[in-house]
């Protein structure tokens, strides 16, 4: 089937006689990412209180020697 | 074969003294592991590792290196007094790997249990941390895989497999599927470039650090596919597969997805299910490509000419596996295997419509939400140093000072596996493969035990002359259901010993 191939990928070829899995409906998605936008003040809020002080020298100190 | 092998995670974790960065990385690991071991009344010179079996230098591709030429860093399997090196009754190997404390889990059975084992060692490292703390400056960790300067570590899986399976096949389907997977697995990383010459945001921690295809070395010419053969098991049965390529994941539905479709695809390998050539053409290239694009829209361009983002190329193998179950397996899938197809198609789907979808359960997502609501709040650009704090600061394994610790406590993420699972992992071991018999063995005869690994317990007893070793070539045995009554009967080694000889002889 290589004519296919250049479109997006027939995912569910592989799979036609099992129902689709259940995946979210778009209306739940759009609401959680709101929810998520809407609450990333009072994350960034909670971060800020636990943040090292002089982030510059805190990235300057963080030096690794190499591992696997 | 489904998700269900034999498999497990080491994690090195990045190590600091606040303020004093010239600090020796070395002892310092060594104090991680000791303070942990001593605190558990593990004496290194009673629980340190047996070498007999360790064979770094021997290649998947049918050959050894030889010891003068290799690099120093690739010969683990020389004993170096000075660095500690103990076995948890977890089953778990705690010890200095070159610069830095690794955390190797036990043998388990599936990814849900790699998952929780995976987290136990971050609590093992945040109990030694708090411990080191009370002799100000302390020792911070971190589960990460670079420091942004130029180095990077690792965090590595291995996957028991059928020895018979060609080492061709699995170079040819697991490069394209390794390139592609780290849309799920990258733990997402401020700055491009092996030492983030350029500014910026790209999903993996580990991508800019690769340089071959295929390769025996992991500290140096960093191959997408290790050939490290070493398989800590009948050698004629069985390969371990080591995978380098890897991140450090905080998400349990990242590590889940890690562990679970790396092994489906495993068994698609060993079962010959996979019947089409993905074959990337440039696949270093393309890997780096794929992470410095977290729009997801990247194209990747297999040998055949077809171009596809690497969203639709795990599709692809997500349908094969699909295809693949419901021939052996006729839709009557395991729990474990059910959880793993359900996540896959999930979270493929939210990054095809807009991978912000994804991020309670992705690493890098839920990064780049946070670094971007800086951005956007302070106006900040990629170069800012705040961001690059942030990003080491993420996985500061501390749960009051460790970014992602503070959202998962927030509820932020999903969870598959509770605090108390994690907290049993910390001291029990996995009861279904023989990580049971090496941990269980640790916990109740520490002092008549000279060594152990991976297959072997080495036994001390007193009043007898010589060791006794008890190999353990076969990591299904030494479970609890063979061996847990003969334990629990025991009250000490030497009998331990006489009921396995005469159950043996």
């Amino acid at each position: 089937m290589p004519s296919q191939e250049q479109s997006r990928p027939q995912r569910r070829d592989d799979a036609p006689d099992e129902a689709p899995e259940p995946t979210p409906a778009a209306p739940e998605a759009s609401a959680r990412k709101e929810n998520l936008d809407s609450d990333i003040d009072s994350v960034l809020d909670e971060i800020d209180g636990v943040l090292e002080s002089n982030a510059e020298e805190f990235v300057r100190g963080f030096v690794q020697k190499g591992g696997q | 074969m489904t998700v269900r092998r034999v498999m497990g995670i080491e994690t090195e974790y990045g190590i600091s003294v606040p303020g004093d960065p010239a600090a020796n990385p070395m002892i310092l690991s060594g104090q991680v592991v000791n303070a942990y071991a001593s605190a558990q009344g593990i004496r290194a010179a009673h629980a340190s590792w047996d070498y007999a079996d360790e064979a770094p230098l021997r290649d998947a591709r049918g050959f050894e290196m030889g010891r003068g030429v290799a690099d120093p860093s690739q010969l683990t399997d020389e004993e170096d007094p000075t660095l500690a090196n103990v076995v948890l009754t977890n089953g778990a190997r705690l010890y200095v790997d070159h610069a830095h404390p690794e955390y190797s889990s036990p043998e388990v059975t599936s990814p849900r249990a790699a998952v929780a084992f995976d987290r136990a060692g971050e609590a093992i490292m945040a109990e030694s941390v708090r411990r080191l703390s009370q002799v100000p400056p302390g020792v911070n960790l971190y589960k990460n895989n670079t420091d942004g300067k130029g180095q990077s570590y690792g965090t590595h899986e291995n996957y028991l497999m059928r020895r018979e399976t060609p080492f061709t096949d699995i170079v040819r389907h697991l490069v394209p599927f390794f390139v592609a997977r780290q849309v799920i697995t990258g733990s997402g990383r401020v700055g491009i470039g092996q030492d983030s010459r350029t500014a910026g945001y790209q999903l993996s921690q580990r991508s800019d650090f690769f340089e071959v295809e295929v390769g025996l070395e992991t500290t140096l010419k960093r191959p997408i596919i290790n050939t490290r053969d070493e398989p800590h098991a009948v050698a004629d049965l069985y390969r371990r597969l080591h995978v380098i390529i890897g991140d450090a994941n905080h998400c349990d539905v990242a590590n889940l997805l890690k562990l679970g479709t790396t092994s489906l695809v495993l068994a698609m390998i060993e079962d010959r299910a996979i019947d089409v050539d993905l074959t990337v053409a440039r696949p270093v290239a393309t890997l780096q490509a794929v992470s410095h694009d977290p729009t997801c829209t990247a194209l990747v361009e297999l040998r055949d000419g077809t171009k596809l983002t690497a969203v639709q190329l795990l599709w692809r193998y997500h349908g094969l596996a699909e295809r693949y179950l419901r021939a052996r397996y006729a839709g009557e899938l395991d729990d474990d295997t059910a959880e793993v197809m359900r996540w896959w198609a999930t979270i493929l789907d939210r990054l095809e419509r807009d991978p912000r979808e994804a991020s309670r359960e992705l690493d890098w997502v839920a990064k780049q939400q946070v670094l971007q609501g800086y951005i956007d709040r302070d106006g900040l650009d990629w170069s800012d140093p705040r961001l690059r704090a942030i990003d080491i600061q993420w996985s500061d394994v501390r749960p009051d000072k460790g970014i992602f610790h503070k959202l998962r406590a927030a509820g932020r993420f999903e969870q598959l596996v509770t605090e108390e699972a994690v907290l049993e992992a910390v001291h029990e071991p996995p009861a279904d493969t023989r990580a049971y018999f090496r941990g269980k063995c640790l916990a109740k005869y520490p002092d008549q035990i000279a060594a152990a690994s991976w297959d072997s317990v080495i036994f001390d007893i007193p009043g007898q002359t010589s060791l006794q070793r008890v190999p353990m070539l076969e990591p299904l045995r030494g479970t609890k259901a063979t061996v847990g009554p003969l334990l629990d009967r025991s009250p000490d080694a030497a009998t331990l010993l006489r009921e396995l000889a005469s159950a043996s002889g």
